[in-house]
């Protein structure tokens, strides 16, 4: 006898082919993961119809281990062949995970530009303050203050607030959750991907190796702790940036808009053009 | 309805014509960004694109462009972008990506001169040598060029052809010249055009091995939601497309990847030639120096020199074999470029001592003229 999350990892996950993963034990990348497998199970939405694509880094890894058409692309540009799989095939879901760095450094053009035009794309970025793949360098969401191997002495720059970034650029819709907030995350991932438009959810992750032991966070329960002490519900109060380690960040909903998307209103450009 | 344009005569520049070219040859998804001289690709894209079901796209750089359409051949559809050296430049990543991946898709690089910015509204030849061996690390690649307004048709469509059989991005490389040239041109009827479509698998989706090696070295191509769920990397991969770092299968499939094209070289290498047959001297030259290179030897046969021209259509796999046989029978060549010597570089590796190599080069910004050609023809 399964448990129904056993049932679902059978189900989802290509596990006669490529386990184990690459990741650390106690990273946060599972949990997404999980909580990702669960949103598309309560959507009962056809495996043959997703496409799940990623950039580069650990979250590069992802769609690897999972039965969708898969697609690992280059460094920050997982959006931009989404955008390409989407408009050449609408029918199918197309869901792209990143990470900090890769969403928001190599690849912030795109993300913005993706969140401006509102093609019906969701994208996943988790935010584990740090370059976790290439051993602990400094990204665009490190607090200031923090140690990074890049920042050996303390970083001097400021942190993106991704989520009120993307609501600025004009996504349809915009969550933030953690790894923490397990169950609640399924509900983000899950209202994501069905809203037709751009949507973004920014998922909180602990890096303990490369960012928890140099900001005395080395295990992954000190840095849950840390996601649920500074998490504070959007109902609780305004937006709040992660952008210090003292400052807390907002978590829920901050966007939800309905604007025609990118695919509806191309539609009727073909229509203007055949008309002649 | 969109107009039949099919069988009729226009006044289209060269620009135009390879958009013509890209949408009779099946091209149904464009994406690019601005600039010059390639952006009449763009804008006639997104202008014809619309008529026939297909989609364009204006991202927001080149990076995003190649990009959105190697995502977009990989759902299936066929698909091209069009630039210029800066912008060919930032190709460079993702055209990798479309090698180590085996996703077909058409770049048009406008050549102007450079380097930087350059001169961006004149002609030049200067990448030539970017499109071989632009992007990182050990890679075959098929680089075509265009040397007049019926050819920016006629090549594209071998370009898409080429890219879909062999499942490789095909560069094609145009000039400011050609681009901007206008000529009389009769799109052809739809049903004189060739056009090859890639090998999609007809084995159960169980059975399917995205990479696996066959007699030609390209395996059918699934498109993504037709039920072969697979995976797609930029990671060296095994025949399932997952990563491999085993010796074995990497020497295997990153070998299988230069076979599949030397297995096509009989078709792949395409070259024009002029009077060559008992030419004693020649010419090679490709892309807008090619026309110039063509009046030339007229006028040096006006003056009772055996002279003739073999225009290289395919610039890369270099056409060895046609260029080595032409050089076995002249006692020497002319290799007219707008650069300082990218083609003369390949035409004296395969030279051997056969003949003697001449170069003619110009890089101020214009063309190289006949009359300049055929006096080089009269010194040699």
């Amino acid at each position: 006898m399964f448990s129904g999350m056993t049932e679902l990892r059978h189900k989802y996950l290509r596990h006669h082919k490529k386990f184990p993963h690459v990741w650390c034990p106690g990273c946060g990348n599972g949990i997404v993961l999980g909580a990702l497998i669960r949103a598309i199970e309560r959507l009962n939405l056809e495996k043959d119809d997703i496409v799940f694509a990623s950039g580069i880094g650990c979250s590069g890894r992802m769609p690897t281990y999972v039965d969708f058409n898969t697609l690992h692309t280059t460094h920050g540009r997982a959006l931009t062949f989404a955008t390409g799989i989407k408009l050449a095939n609408p029918s199918l879901n197309v869901i792209a995970v990143m990470g900090d760095g890769d969403a928001t450094a190599i690849g912030g053009n795109h993300f913005i530009h993706a969140a401006r035009r509102n093609l019906d794309l969701t994208a996943i970025i988790i935010n584990n303050q740090i370059y976790g793949m290439t051993g602990g360098q400094a990204s665009p969401t490190t607090p200031y203050g923090a140690q990074s191997t890049t920042s050996p002495f303390s970083n001097i720059e400021h942190a993106f607030s991704i989520a009120e970034l993307a609501v600025a650029a004009g996504a349809s819709f915009v969550a933030r959750g953690t790894v923490y907030h397990a169950a609640q995350l399924d509900k983000l991932l899950e209202k994501g991907i069905n809203k037709i438009g751009f949507s973004v959810v920014e998922i909180m992750s602990n890096c303990h190796v490369q960012f928890g032991r140099r900001n005395q966070m080395g295990d992954p329960v000190t840095m849950l702790n840390w996601l649920k002490e500074h998490a504070v519900s959007k109902d609780n109060g305004s937006s709040m940036p992660p952008d210090s380690l003292d400052a807390k960040f907002t978590i829920g909903i901050l966007a939800d808009t309905d604007k025609p998307d990118y695919i509806e209103e191309y539609k009727k450009i073909r229509l203007k053009a055949q008309r002649g | 309805m969109a107009p039949e344009l099919n069988g009729k005569k226009f006044l289209l520049q060269g620009n135009e014509a390879m958009a013509e070219g890209a949408i009779a040859a099946g091209c149904r998804f464009f994406a690019g960004y601005p600039i010059t001289p390639a952006s009449e690709i763009s804008e006639r894209m997104s202008y014809r694109l619309p008529q026939v079901d297909g989609t364009f796209i204006q991202m927001e750089d080149e990076i995003s462009s190649l990009g959105a359409v190697i995502g977009a051949s990989l759902a299936g559809v066929k698909s091209m972008t069009a630039t210029s050296g800066p912008g060919f430049s930032l190709m460079q990543e993702n055209l990798g990506y479309a090698c180590i991946t085996e996703v077909p898709c058409v770049v048009v690089n406008v050549m102007r001169g450079g380097p930087s910015t350059g001169l961006p509204t004149s002609p030049a030849q200067g990448d030539v040598l970017q499109a071989r061996w632009g992007t990182h690390g050990d890679h075959p690649v098929i680089v075509l060029s265009v040397s007049s307004v019926s050819e920016c048709f006629s090549i594209i469509v071998t370009a898409f052809n080429l890219s879909e059989k062999y499942r490789v991005p095909v560069v094609v490389l145009s000039d400011e010249v050609v681009a901007h040239s206008r000529e009389t041109f009769t799109i052809p009827a739809a049903d004189s055009i060739e056009v090859v479509d890639r090998i999609v698998p007809n084995v159960p989706p169980e059975w399917y091995k995205p990479y696996e090696d066959n007699s030609r070295g390209v395996p059918p191509m699934a498109a993504m939601g037709d039920g072969y769920r697979h995976h797609v990397t930029g990671l060296v991969h095994d025949a399932h497309g997952f990563p491999t770092e085993r010796p074995d299968e990497i020497e295997a499939f990153l070998k299988r990847q230069f076979r599949k094209i030397t297995n096509g070289f009989f078709e792949i290498q395409i070259t024009k030639k002029f009077n060559i047959e008992d030419a004693e001297i020649a010419v090679i030259a490709y892309g807008s120096v090619a026309r110039s290179a063509h009046r030339a030897v007229a006028m040096a046969r006006s003056q009772g020199i055996k002279a003739g021209l073999i225009q290289l259509v395919t610039l890369f796999p270099f056409p060895k074999s046609t260029v080595v046989n032409v050089m076995r029978q002249c006692k020497a060549v002319l290799v007219p470029e707008m650069n300082m010597g990218q083609i003369s570089r390949e035409a004296k590796r395969v030279n051997t001592g056969l003949t003697k190599v001449f170069k003619y080069n110009r890089i101020d910004g214009q063309l190289i003229s006949p009359v300049e050609i055929f006096e080089e023809l009269q010194k040699m």
